[in-house]
């Protein structure tokens, strides 16, 4: 009778071509994808060990960190971000990997098109020189991110060092209510175990919330578990999973669906199997949620108090203080009706077609404030494509909002799309780290519908006042 | 390619007493966009060594001439958030070939570990106390023995046996380099390849 094994373990335990003794495990990549900012100097390596990219076949390539989001058929004016694409594509060139770069119909955040693509599949180890690899997960892989020595690795032989991780198991019980969404969950549980609570393990998210989440709201969860440590997150697969790759456009016709689902219906943690952790939540408590510090842990419901230093533990008073200063914020003070700055909508978090109609419901029939400059990036090409077939771009443009081009953007600001210093941003990214989306920036995290709601009134808002 | 190889370090050390630093700190995304490893030193914290204007901000640690050395010291949670290889590669070029704190993030470390900058972990009480003896004399010397795995305070501390991933361990002894090790597997990455196929 085998041990009971949990999802995580079926994955990685049959990818791993051999476990160093008293070292990590070589572990097989399915899937690799890479971007211009953390290949540059994986390729350099190549070129200097005078070998070739072992499997150029499974690495796929996109231009999404340093990419203007408007004017892209124009020159990138920016001399190191246009060096950076460039190099990119001249090393797919020399190479031989797939890359659909600036103005391809194909572009976009790595992580939006891996999965809309059909590149992303379950039961795969994925990689990825990106934190937000985690992202792939939701269709139950083993997928993480890595640094550019070893993406110089998945290069050379297909494979990757690491050490197994322990295994956590996070289950949300109850059922969402309304004007929450799934980016509001992971927020929620963030803020409950910090930005330390999962390092060192691989998540697996299960519960009946999990379950009635969409692929994209299941993306947002798997997305942000980086931000408390997690080496990854993941979902099994399901129903939802399989008819959202059946419906994809790219998914191939001759796949033979009967030997496969039988296999991808064993994808799931056994009865028995044993985490090394287990967390449970309740999404009835869950609310729309807003960050107010610079971490992504430092979160409170929207309609809640920031914490007063008597809730916070001596040790973590300096740099709970340091934060709030930074932000202009005052220990316990109410953050609705703080007045906004930007609004952005975007990012591998929040940037795919149901976030941009969640935001165009809300915004429907209304208009932006005057005092907000909002920035709204799709994912990629496709959910740009798609967002104008469906006449959404006319509802945008009506309530005086404009669609901009797929890419990164303000997530981290590498492009021009910088917050200015001492403005706040509500930013349905994924890190509000000191000066991420410009020197002086003031993120603050929140869900596409949270968004929605402070464009209109130009302050933070609770969502839930525009919905019945 | 084989890198430099790391076996007994003694040195000055540099004393970051700031907790929770993340990876946009070590190395701002905007100076992200390079297409080598070298050169990043120059921009290492750069938002708190320089001002705005550009100006060098005395204040922060690096612009302060008693300090200097091989070794940063820094508050628990050191390089949380991105998977930016490119904040190791910015402390390693700027000088530094260790860094001690309480708690790493996992990325970071593993991508230390990768590059030839040793990561040690020490007990809170031992971090507070070694960024107070710096601070007190810059002049103090830290000696670390990474085949002893032990780092002892000179001329008289207590040593403190750390802990290492024991085949990273190997790696920075011997200046191996992970891909070396790995494309001598190539054989056995074929044959895996085949009985997945099968």
């Amino acid at each position: 009778m085998t041990e009971p094994k949990t999802l995580f373990d079926k994955i990685w335990d049959s990818h791993v071509v051999q476990s160093i003794e008293q070292g990590p495990d070589i572990l097989y990549i399915d899937q690799h994808y890479i971007h211009e900012v953390t290949s540059p100097q994986a390729f350099n390596g190549l070129k200097e060990r005078g070998i070739p990219v072992f499997r150029p076949e499974k690495t796929l390539a996109t231009a999404d960190h340093n990419v203007p989001t408007v004017n892209q058929d124009k020159p990138i004016r920016e001399e190191l971000s246009r060096k950076q694409v460039e190099k990119l594509a001249e090393n797919c060139r020399n190479y031989g990997i797939e890359l659909f770069g600036l103005n391809h119909p194909k572009n976009g955040i790595v992580h939006v098109i891996g999965p809309e693509l059909g590149y992303t599949r379950p039961g795969m180890t994925i990689v990825c020189g990106d934190s937000h690899t985690s992202t792939h997960g939701a269709f139950g892989t083993v997928a993480f991110g890595i640094g550019t020595s070893e993406v110089e690795m998945v290069l050379a032989t297909q494979c990757v060092l690491q050490p197994k991780p322990k295994k956590m198991r996070i289950t949300i019980n109850g059922k969402l209510q309304k004007g929450v969404t799934s980016k509001d969950i992971i927020m929620y549980v963030i803020s409950q175990i910090s930005t330390g609570g999962a390092t060192g393990y691989f998540v697996e998210y299960t519960g009946p919330v999990i379950s009635d989440l969409t692929m994209e709201g299941r993306m947002t969860i798997c997305n942000m578990s980086i931000e408390m440590g997690a080496r990854g997150g993941m979902i099994a697969p399901d129903e939802t999973t399989f008819r959202y790759l059946k419906e994809l456009p790219s998914f191939p016709e001759s796949f033979d669906w009967n030997s496969l689902i039988l296999n991808w219906k064993d994808l799931k943690s056994d009865q028995d199997a044993q985490f090394d952790r287990e967390l449970e939540f309740n999404g009835d408590h869950i609310k729309p949620m807003i960050t107010f510090g610079t971490n992504p842990g430092m979160g409170i419901a929207i309609d809640d108090s920031i914490p007063t230093t008597d809730d916070i533990s001596s040790e973590d008073s300096v740099s709970f203080l340091k934060s709030l200063d930074y932000m202009g914020f005052v220990p316990g003070m109410k953050l609705l009706g703080h007045p906004v700055d930007y609004v952005f909508l975007g990012s591998c978090t929040n940037g795919r077609i149901e976030d941009i109609k969640t935001f165009a419901q809300l915004v429907k029939g209304k208009k932006k404030a005057s005092n907000i400059t909002a920035l709204l990036v799709p994912g990629s090409k496709a959910v740009e494509k798609q967002v104008i077939d469906e006449g959404l771009d006319r509802i945008l443009n009506e309530a005086g909002f404009e669609l901009r081009q797929p890419g990164c953007s303000s997530c981290l600001a590498m492009n021009e799309d910088k917050i200015p210093e001492g403005k706040y941003a509500v930013s349905t990214t994924n890190r509000n780290f000191e000066g991420r989306q410009g020197p002086g920036a003031r993120t603050l995290l929140a869900s596409p519908l949270t968004a929605a709601a402070a464009a209109i009134t130009g302050k933070i808002t609770d969502p839930r006042e525009f919905i019945d | 390619m084989a890198k430099e190889k790391f076996n007994i370090l003694q040195s000055t050390c540099v004393p970051l007493p700031f907790e929770n630093v993340d990876t946009d700190q070590i190395i701002p995304a905007r100076f992200l966009s390079a297409t080598s490893r070298e050169g990043f030193g120059e921009n290492l914290f750069r938002d708190w060594r320089y001002d705005k204007t550009g100006n060098r901000n005395m204040e922060f640690v690096l612009n302060d001439p008693r300090f200097g050395g091989k070794i940063l010291v820094a508050g628990k949670n050191f390089g949380s958030g991105s998977s930016r290889e490119h904040a190791v590669w910015a402390i390693y070029d700027y000088g530094f070939r260790t860094v001690i704190s309480s708690f790493f993030a996992d990325i970071f470390k593993n991508n230390a570990l990768n590059n030839g900058l040793l990561p040690v972990v020490v007990p809170e009480k031992f971090l507070n106390n070694l960024l107070f003896i710096i601070q007190k004399d810059p002049g103090s010397q830290i000696r670390i023995d990474l085949e002893k795995q032990s780092i002892v305070i000179l001329p008289d501390g207590e040593p403190f046996i750390f802990e290492i991933n024991p085949y990273k361990k190997e790696c920075m002894l011997k200046g191996l380099d992970d891909i070396d090790y790995l494309l001598s597997k190539k054989d056995m990455i074929n044959s895996f390849e085949t009985g997945k196929k099968s």
